[in-house]
């Protein structure tokens, strides 16, 4: 193969990479939007709790993958309905902006909390034997691999789940009408909480995954990577959970070829550059809805 | 002189047709109704009239200046005012500042002059307070200048709302559902009350009600629309004998 | 007893005279205590801290809590009005022949962040909570990542040796300043349609309320104070970077403006002063001298793991209280109350009843 032609396929391979990690935090943040339309600002922290989990299961109980990632994304669930119960539930039909603050002090709580816990950033173990193969030129990594299936499996699970069995369709009523569809007998504050478990159990995936890609974890790191997921959900249109799995693979392309022509910290300014002209040209994104609002 | 003309106004929502066909001739001093059942578009064309919506087609014209395409505060500054069909108040606000707030466009200081309190800020503040406590005077509410506008009883909000829309000095007040939730005693004396505004502020009056007793009782001509499309114009007496009228609207039972 | 210190507080209330002198007793002790070290240097640095806090949450205020639009952009604004005073004392501005000129540099760094607000307003005309919440991040995000890419102020290593020319007077100044203009604001048309755009925005556009104009002004006043701000942080902290305008001082002041109360200036005052001296007491330090005269057997072990990991627990706290303040007072301390002596006597009278006995409801406003 031509030197060009390698070359962009082991970009492409990269791009696919960081994209499966933002589509899975990328569902959390629109499946609780779709349910609440609320921002739920704390998620990119549940995605680091994720990782953190997933060091301590790996380090301190010594368990191998498969447990490790289960473990994780049991802990991350829970965190996540905690969350939603404590901090969101009681304000439920506050002003939007006492959501949003609220969802913004948990997320810091979070970090810092997690500071407190662990002043030094960790190493999570290479749980996997990670072999690489040369495929005229390209390598490919079983990681990579790995990554990529585990979270395209887990994104046909979601949308399974979501279009075909009772929780899902119960998800999507809730999501259209919050004052009537209860009265059908559908327990709102239990699907409301099995969304919250439901998109933090994936944050957590996300996070082992990512530890497992970028073994060094900090209690900082979710937030760029949870606003570059938000970033995706807005691009594929929030609220929708394809759109969210197309967003992240665009954002993942856009930052892998910015990185491959410009020095690396442009990243994040086309990144929100990209976020603010698409707010612009197309708020609801690529296969969200425009809402309209009535006078 | 007409004061208010509009010629085949359209408007969609997406696809749908909210509004068919709409022509109206408002001359000066007159009071109109629009009547119609629920979905006709009366509300739709308030909207298009203030500006809350851009009509798709045709032409609104106050005082030969054509409103389509205005913002709604240009147009309310050309001095027409408005109430709404589910209250909409500044409820945190006081009873006096939801009146104060309609005097924006009527107030004249510049920023820098309202950045300083320094100008003409002191002499046009103490004007619109005038103002503002006379309208609440006339409205019996002067009592309640401090009250929070969500405070005050369903009645005295409607009032409030009344207020409201001639502090902006209106020359055409458009009335969205005056008389909803009132009993019939409340609706007479509205009746009165609004005969009396129109007279004191020389105002000319379009209303959309669905009380017929108030409709019949004070309108000078009588718009009927169903599913954006006129469907007859005329005085109420004409109105409440039009066969298509009482096929499509008043059908069902006895007119009041 | 209740009605005689009711009567007591209404007799100090009506002595508005009062309001005037405490400034310039204020004015004098600004410039009294540092000539004669009245207070110790630390004491005077966190008074100073308190002062630029109180700008910065303030005029947010004005757009989070009076318009009640949800800007994240503050620290970026900050940023802006830091790096133009900084750049123009460094290499512009011979402040150290002629430090008069001080208080050019700043008053730029304030115009150039009422600038970029003037940008920043644009996107608040179509769209409103989350999604200005989202514009508002994206371009703090913009600004810094647009600092960090500019090697000639220093990229992502910052300006370092900035010269230390931010003094008690001039922060009472500033402070005294941003109150006295937002507050004139609010007390007037244009304050009251932003007030109206946080209630209602349709209606009030359609009670004749320019709402367009009426968002650039907020945002210019909101971003200018913002500015000054910054600049004076920059040249107190001698030091800017990057980093210290990020998400986390924007939610600094937003803690501030949430815990004193939206839409109230004695709300922000009272924020900003609890929220800075709380996490000073907070500091490990201060709290190691405040419980040194406990019993070593007491205080040895608290020491040891309280005090010394306070640093950290602070900020594990601060927000916490943040959630705890949303849920259970979501408009904070003094939430759409304002202290009467910042009331214009002309709006106190027109609110009050026509009786002869003007009736009044405490500190108060109705709105």
């Amino acid at each position: 193969m031509s030197e060009g032609i390698v070359y962009w396929l082991q970009q492409a391979l990269n791009a696919l990479q960081l994209g499966s990690i933002y589509a899975l935090i990328a569902l959390g943040y629109t499946m609780v939007y779709g349910i609440l339309t609320m921002i739920n600002f704390a998620h990119g922290d549940v995605f680091m709790i994720g990782a953190f989990f997933c060091f301590l299961a790996a380090v301190y109980l010594g368990l191998p993958f498969v447990p490790t990632l289960l473990l994780t994304m049991l802990g991350a669930a829970l965190v996540g309905v905690m969350i939603e119960r404590l901090a969101y539930k009681p304000l439920r039909h506050a002003p939007r902006v006492s959501a949003i603050i609220t969802a913004l002090g948990i997320g810091i709580f979070l970090e810092n909390f997690t500071l407190a816990l662990a002043p030094y950033p960790k190493n999570i173990p290479p749980l996997l034997e990670n072999v690489t193969w040369d495929l005229g030129g390209v390598s490919l990594s079983s990681l990579q691999v790995i990554i990529i299936f585990l979270s395209l499996g887990l994104m046909f699970v979601l949308d399974y789940v979501v279009h075909r069995t009772p929780v899902g369709i119960a998800m999507r009523a809730i999501s259209w009408d919050k004052t009537f569809v209860p009265l059908m007998g559908v327990p709102l504050d239990l699907i409301i909480s099995v969304t919250f478990a439901i998109g933090a159990g994936l944050a957590g995936a996300a996070g082992t995954m990512y530890g497992l890609a970028y073994p060094v974890i900090d209690p900082y790191m979710g937030i760029m990577v949870g606003w570059k997921a938000f970033i995706s959900a807005v691009v594929g249109g929030i609220g929708n959970i394809r759109g969210a799995m197309i967003g992240a693979f665009i954002l993942g392309g856009v930052e892998i070829m910015v990185t491959a022509f410009f020095p690396s910290t442009y990243r994040d300014f086309v990144a929100f550059t990209l976020l603010l002209l698409l707010i612009v040209v197309r708020p609801y994104g690529i296969l969200g809805q425009p809402r309209t609002q009535k006078v | 002189m007409a004061l208010l003309v509009a010629t085949r106004v359209k408007h969609y929502f997406g696809g749908l047709c909210a509004v068919a066909d709409f022509n109206l001739e408002l001359q000066s001093g007159e009071l109109v109704g629009v009547i119609g059942p629920n979905g006709a578009g009366k509300t739709t064309i308030f909207n298009l009239i203030t500006g809350v919506y851009r009509a798709s087609e045709g032409s609104i014209r106050l005082r030969d200046i054509e409103l389509v395409g205005k913002t709604p505060h240009q147009i309310t500054a050309l001095r027409v005012g408005r109430t709404f069909q589910n209250i909409r108040l500044f409820r945190d606000l006081s009873v006096l500042d939801n009146v104060r707030i309609a005097h924006y466009a009527q107030v004249r200081y510049s920023p820098l002059e309202a950045l300083l309190h320094l100008g003409r800020y002191r002499r046009e503040e103490e004007r619109i307070i005038e103002n503002s406590r006379r309208l609440l005077s006339i409205f019996k509410l002067e009592h309640l200048a401090g009250e929070t506008a969500k405070n005050l009883p369903y009645g005295s909000q409607r009032r409030l709302e009344i207020a409201r829309a001639l502090a902006i000095d209106p020359e055409l007040l458009l009335l969205d559902e005056p008389a909803a939730g009132m009993n019939p005693n409340e609706i007479d004396q509205l009746m009165e009350f609004i005969q009396w505004i129109r007279r004191e502020f020389q105002l000319t009056i379009l209303l959309i009600e669905h009380q017929m007793k108030l409709v019949m009782g004070i309108c000078e001509r009588i718009k009927v629309l169903d599913f954006g499309e006129t469907l007859a114009e005329g005085p109420p007496e004409a109105i409440q004998n039009d066969p298509k009228v009482l096929e499509a609207y008043l059908g069902e039972g006895p007119v009041g | 007893m209740k009605t005689m210190r009711n009567a007591g507080w209404e007799w100090l209330m009506a002595q508005r005279w009062l309001l005037p002198v405490l400034i310039a007793v204020g004015f004098v002790l600004a410039f009294a205590i540092p000539e004669y070290n009245l207070l110790n240097k630390y004491v005077q640095l966190v008074m100073m801290y308190v002062g630029i806090n109180i700008i910065l949450t303030v005029s947010l205020n004005l757009v989070n809590g009076y318009m009640g639009e949800f800007s994240l952009a503050h620290a970026g604004f900050m940023a802006v009005g830091a790096y133009t005073a900084a750049l123009l004392t460094q290499k512009v501005l011979p402040v150290a022949a002629y430090p008069g000129l001080f208080p050019l540099a700043v008053l730029a760094g304030g115009l150039m962040a009422a600038l970029l607000g003037l940008i920043v307003a644009v996107p608040s005309f179509k769209v409103r909570g989350d999604y200005l919440a989202i514009i508002t991040l994206a371009f703090l995000m913009i600004v810094k990542s647009v600092i960090e890419n500019i090697d000639y102020i220093g990229g992502p290593r910052g300006i370092p040796g900035i010269k230390r020319l931010t003094t008690l007077p001039w922060v009472f100044f500033w402070t005294v300043v941003s109150i006295w203009v937002v507050r004139n604001f609010v007390y007037s048309k244009y304050g009251r349609g932003v007030l109206s755009i946080r209630e209602d925005e349709i209606a009030s556009d359609l009670m004749s309320v320019n709402t367009r104009r009426v968002k650039f002004l907020a945002f210019m006043v909101s971003s200018f104070f913002a500015g000054i701000a910054g600049a004076l942080f920059a040249h107190l902290l001698q030091f800017i970077s990057p980093r210290v305008f990020d998400i986390i001082k924007t939610t600094d002041v937003l803690i501030m403006v949430y815990l004193g109360g939206i839409a109230s200036i004695a709300g922000s005052i009272i924020g900003a002063t609890v929220y800075t001296v709380l996490l000073e007491l907070l500091r490990p330090s201060t709290v190691a001298a405040m419980l040194g005269w406990l019993p070593a057997v007491v205080f040895d072990p608290l020491n040891e793991y309280f005090i010394r990991h306070l640093g950290v627990w602070r900020m594990v706290i601060m927000p916490l209280a943040l959630v705890l303040v949303m849920i259970f007072a979501p408009r904070g301390i003094m939430g759409l109350r304002e202290f009467r002596w910042f009331i214009p006597r002309r709006d106190l009278d027109a609110h009050r009843r026509p009786t002869v006995h003007g009736g009044s409801h405490g500190a108060a406003r109705s709105h």
